[in-house]
């Protein structure tokens, strides 16, 4: 049988033992058409990137599924017509995952991870960072300070200074 | 200038740096790529919110496929923006 993944959504304004019910419902949907589900990840009530029918919050739900694909459609038309999901995607997977998940793993501190992440992103476009390195804080003191020899190498790296210049404006 | 030893050097230097990109998903020990892992995706997403060219982030052509489909299947749960302000 194939493999599936599937995440669905469920409105914030439905408890948690009613998401789980409702992952109970689904399942059995599953089971009856002959397949199996090896793991449920309950990942709460999560922050929404944007707004989805102006909920700013929603309850998350993960399954593996192994199922035929009857089975399958029947729980996606299930979850269609069902007023408390607001969005559900299935994936066909070569392999499952036995561990949790990562988001299960990175759980807690969710909102500071991504401050984090917004800063850290300036290393991607490696041109800019070197070419200030390079002009302001290694050639210009020595310009100054140290006359002959150095100063070759100080002006050579302003020359490719300019280059990486010339290149970011490309 | 007769200094040739740092002029010799220094250009030699910047062409190895240049060239010295390599996917960051095909080195051995390379994170899996995971539409719901929204902490390695982000880091190849704009701050607008929209996927990083493969020409900035050095991923190849096959792994940066994968990567668009996981940030867009990331962006539909809403894990991830489609636009940031």
């Amino acid at each position: 049988m194939p493999l599936y993944e599937n995440v669905f959504l469920v409105r914030p304004d439905v408890s948690a033992s009613q998401v789980e019910a409702l992952t109970k419902e689904f399942s059995t949907i599953i089971e009856e058409g002959g397949g199996s589900v090896p793991k449920v990840e309950h990942w709460g009530l999560r922050t929404l990137a944007y707004r989805i029918k102006k909920n700013r919050k929603a309850h998350y739900v993960l399954m593996n599924l192994d199922a035929p694909a009857d089975a399958l459609h029947e729980m996606e038309r299930n979850m269609r017509i069902h007023e408390d999901v607001m969005r559900h995607l299935t994936i066909r997977m070569e392999e499952l995952e036995e561990e949790p998940s990562v988001i299960m793993k990175s759980r807690g501190s969710r909102d500071d991870h991504r401050r984090e992440d917004r800063g850290g992103r300036g290393s991607r476009n490696d041109a800019k960072p070197r070419q200030q390195a390079t002009p302001t804080t290694a050639a210009a003191p020595q310009n100054e300070e140290v006359p002959a020899k150095e100063n070759a190498g100080a002006t050579e790296s302003v020359e490719s200074g300019d280059k990486a210049e010339a290149g970011d404006q490309k | 200038m007769n200094t040739t030893r740092p002029v010799a050097a220094s250009p030699a230097r910047r062409a190895f740096f240049r060239r010295r990109k390599s996917c960051p998903f095909s080195v051995s020990g390379a994170p899996k790529i995971d539409y719901k892992d929204v902490k390695l995706l982000q880091r190849f997403v704009s701050e607008r919110g929209k996927i990083v060219p493969s020409r900035i982030t050095a991923v190849s052509n096959k792994k940066q496929r994968e990567l668009a489909q996981a940030i867009k299947r990331a962006r539909f749960l809403a894990l991830i923006p489609y636009v940031l302000q």
